[in-house]
């Protein structure tokens, strides 16, 4: 045996947290030119695992090794002084600081004061090694989403990073962004880094990863080497411990148009305003909505809430126009919500999910007569929902907040499709759903779409879009950059919509 | 006309002027410190009254005015410390701790000073803090006077407005303090305690608080009077949004709110205007409160200001 000393290994991790055994028992090692994709379902516990190899927790048990030498990691500062680098889901970033200020913090000075030079000298190599190139004094508010990661991944490299972690990093990415950072990703591999990516869109992990562990309910349940030759299919069924057949989705003609925008416009200080944006989407149809985050998809989704107030155009929901912004008038034209915030504006996660659920309806008949509540009426309507709807939740009266996010989305669509909505909006509705859950919602659409009612899908995962639309509108800076039929789309031409680069409607 | 103008900018108007703002620098500042750094802290109000109080005594009993200075600094990083271990290491409400620490701070420095001093006929005294003129400059005509011919701590508060802006924006730990306050997981993730730059930041605030509070008591008065701060302390809060969390511009607002405050003294001073005297009082606060409806509509508040930071949250 001479096997080569591992860049990182992780042996035998234990992390209990309350009742929960997060990690048990976790062996992972990368070597030198590794990328080591991690794969699990949400709660497999690969976010804690790389946690605790950063150093946001310590271990009950097990081990870390860098180098072949034991190490301890107490915190970020150490972990980064091990050379251990992680690039989190949600960046860690200051919008209002320069990209320089955004690489200095946290490092030492000279004679007391920033070392921006040195900075910008470091920075200018990092770009020209690994195609990571970034103005140093541009706002990191003004960056894209890519950008940002680019920064983030700078960021690491420049702390002196040689295993790097990275969080669902393509989530919000167009596909040629996502080509980009694998391209810089190779580029470290091929130094003798290690990368560690965490993800659950199979088909990049196959695309980009050497070797991939696969997590489930804390333990490591699969080593697979060479990760491209393993189909997508057992990848999934390792993941979620069980055969899942593909989402179907039978050839249908849609009917009347059930909600159209007609040269919509909005103008609201410090948002994305929406320009002259017209679509239909008819009855049997899910209209998917692509684009990269910020480019107009949330003012869509509040406008069709009733939630924004239009500037110019017209909303007609099945011929009905709609004068102006009303939540409860939608609701009661027949639009269903869905919301990308479900946590916030969705439901309110600090109280009883009983009244998260019935709250749009709360102040009408069965659940309030003559401005009083009728608990009764709640609760028999809340247990039937989560005995249909098979929500985890031991019952009524627990917190919204205590319930996972595949269950909390539940419990939203339960309550939205309770008074069988003509137009359903849903707005990134299986962002951070594992691939069970995920299931669970496609299928609940495509069944939405078989009794003839409308689909509004905004999502930034395109494989979700490509999956269950029948058109796809692609929307860019506000406007819609183009509208194709699915059977004509394909995902670089809608990549290069998202991007601006122009397209046919 | 011109005869109440004569009156209000007779020679020394803006020596005046600068010396009404030298507290409200001080104290400013220690706010924005600490604001930056993602703590609001209201225990401005009390802490400044109780440095004024213990310094004031300090300087009383020993006979050393710098002892005094000292010893108001020490309160107020005390009461920084307290403060920061109700909002940083507690994770309290910012609003509730600071206005419990106002109140504790309010609340010992009356209940110690009676226990001092009882309840004196006359309120004891002190030679308080002489102004230096500085050779050369002192004689600039015009500027001489007002700028250079004033106390020590004046200077400190003119020299300490560019040294903050420096602090924040040329060093580390400046960076590190306003990466905290917009950002604590960015900083956090980049290897800078959070809880350790809060808790610097409102030592550091507190400390300036303190000398605001000294200053008070011992150059701008020469006693310690329950009605010392009188409000000060809160004007400073509103100046740093004023001042849209700029050293520069919240120094400017604490120029502007001490010119207003000198006008309305010398207005009334001069009798020469029929108007009842709390009108006068009034009128610095009335056009803060314009100043900020003005200004503040555009000011960004520091991204994490009032949030308390803990790890485990994402």
């Amino acid at each position: 045996m001479n096997e080569p000393t591992p860049l990182l290994a992780m042996r035998g991790i234990c992390k209990r947290f309350g009742a929960v055994q997060a990690n048990s028992a976790v062996d992972i090692t990368v070597q030198p030119g590794d990328i080591l994709g991690l794969l699990g379902e949400n709660g497999a516990g690969k976010t804690t695992l790389m946690n605790i190899l950063f150093g946001a927790y310590s271990p009950d048990e097990g081990r870390i090794e860098i180098d072949g030498r034991k190490v301890n990691i107490h915190n970020s500062a150490a972990a980064i002084a091990h050379g251990v680098g992680m690039v989190h889901q949600h960046f860690h970033l200051v919008p209002r600081h320069t990209v320089l200020e955004n690489l200095l913090v946290g490092r030492k000075g000279k004679r007391g004061l920033l070392d921006a030079d040195a900075a910008r000298r470091r920075l200018a190599e990092i770009g020209r090694h690994f195609q990571l190139i970034l103005d140093p004094d541009r706002l990191v508010g003004d960056l894209t989403i890519g950008e940002q990661q680019r920064l983030e991944i700078i960021k690491a490299l420049f702390a002196g990073a040689r295993i790097l972690i990275l969080d669902e990093p393509t989530a919000a990415l167009t596909p040629q962004e996502a080509d980009g950072l694998f391209d810089a990703l190779r580029a470290m591999a091929a130094e003798g880094m290690g990368v560690i990516f965490i993800s659950h869109k199979l088909q990049e992990v196959r695309a980009i990863t050497s070797h991939v562990t696969v997590m489930r309910h804390g333990r490591v349940v699969a080593n697979l080497e060479n990760a491209p030759e393993v189909s997508r299919h057992r990848l999934a069924e390792l993941m979620c411990g069980r055969e899942l057949t593909p989402a179907v989705k039978p050839e249908r003609q849609p009917g009347r148009v059930l909600l159209r925008l007609d040269r919509v416009s909005t103008r609201e200080p410090g948002r994305t305003n929406l320009a002259e944006v017209s679509l239909d989407v008819r009855a049997g149809e899910i209209l998917g909505i692509a684009g990269v985050s910020g480019n107009g998809q949330r003012e869509l989704a509040d406008i069709v809430a009733g939630m924004l107030p239009l500037a110019g155009g017209t909303l007609e929901i099945d011929g009905t126009p709609v004068p102006g912004p009303s939540a409860r008038r939608m609701q009661a034209l027949g639009v269903g919500r869905v919301p990308e915030d479900r946590m916030v504006t969705g439901l309110i996660t600090s109280l009883p999910l009983s009244d998260s659920m019935v709250l749009p309806r709360i102040g009408a008949p069965p659940f309030s007569r003559r401005g009083v509540l009728d608990h009764g009426a709640i609760r028999a309507f809340v247990e039937d929902q989560i005995g249909r709807f098979g929500i985890k939740a031991a019952g009524p009266d627990v917190r919204a907040g205590t319930l996972s996010g595949g269950n909390l989305q539940k419990a939203l669509l339960a309550r939205e499709l309770a008074w069988d909505p003509l137009v359903l909006l849903a707005a990134q509705p299986t962002r951070g759903l594992d691939v069970g859950a995920a299931r669970f919602v496609h299928d609940l659409f495509l069944q939405l779409r078989d009794r003839d009612r409308a689909v509004l899908l905004i999502s930034e995962d395109l494989e979700e879009i490509f999956t269950l639309a029948d058109r796809v509108a692609v929307m860019y800076e506000g406007r819609i950059a183009g509208i194709l039929d699915i059977g004509d789309a394909d995902v670089r031409t809608v990549g290069l919509m998202m991007a601006g680069a122009g397209g046919t409607a | 006309m011109d005869e109440i103008l004569a009156q209000v900018f007779q020679i020394g108007f803006f020596a005046a002027m600068i010396r009404i703002a030298t507290p409200l620098i001080f104290a400013t500042l220690g706010e924005l410190f600490a604001e930056r750094a993602g703590v609001l802290n209201l225990g401005i109000e009390g802490i400044m009254l109780l440095s004024a109080m213990l310094g004031f005594s300090a300087a009383y009993f020993s006979g050393s005015l710098w002892l005094g200075v000292l010893v108001a600094i020490a309160a107020g990083v005390l009461a920084g410390l307290l403060m920061a271990g109700l909002t940083v290491t507690l994770g309290l409400s910012q609003h509730v701790s600071g206005i419990g620490v106002t109140m504790l701070c309010s609340g010992l420095a009356f209940f110690l000073y009676r226990l001092i001093f009882g309840q004196p006929s006359t309120p004891p005294n002190i030679r308080a803090f002489e102004t230096v003129a500085l050779p050369w400059l002192s004689s600039i005509p015009g500027l001489g006077p007002v700028l250079f011919d004033q106390h020590a701590l004046v200077y400190a508060a003119l020299i300490l407005v560019p040294v903050a802006a420096f602090v924040l924006r040329r060093t580390p730990w400046g960076l590190a303090l306003r990466t905290v306050g917009e950002n604590p997981h960015a900083a956090d993730s980049a290897g800078v305690s959070v809880a350790a730059t809060r808790y610097q930041a409102l030592m550091l605030s507190g400390a300036l608080m303190g000398v605001a509070g000294a200053f008070l008591s011992m150059a701008q008065f020469n006693a310690f009077t329950f009605g010392v701060i009188s409000g000060r302390g809160w004007v400073c809060i509103a100046l740093v949004v004023f001042g849209q969390w700029n050293p520069w511009r919240s120094a400017a607002g604490a120029l502007l709110f001490a010119l207003i405050d000198t006008l309305q003294l010398r207005l009334q001073a001069s009798g020469v205007v029929n108007v009842p005297y709390q009108v006068f009082l009034m009128m610095p606060f009335v056009l803060t409160i314009v100043g900020m409806a003005l200004v503040s509509r555009n000011a960004r508040a520091p991204a994490a200001l009032l949030m308390p930071y803990r790890k485990e949250e994402r």
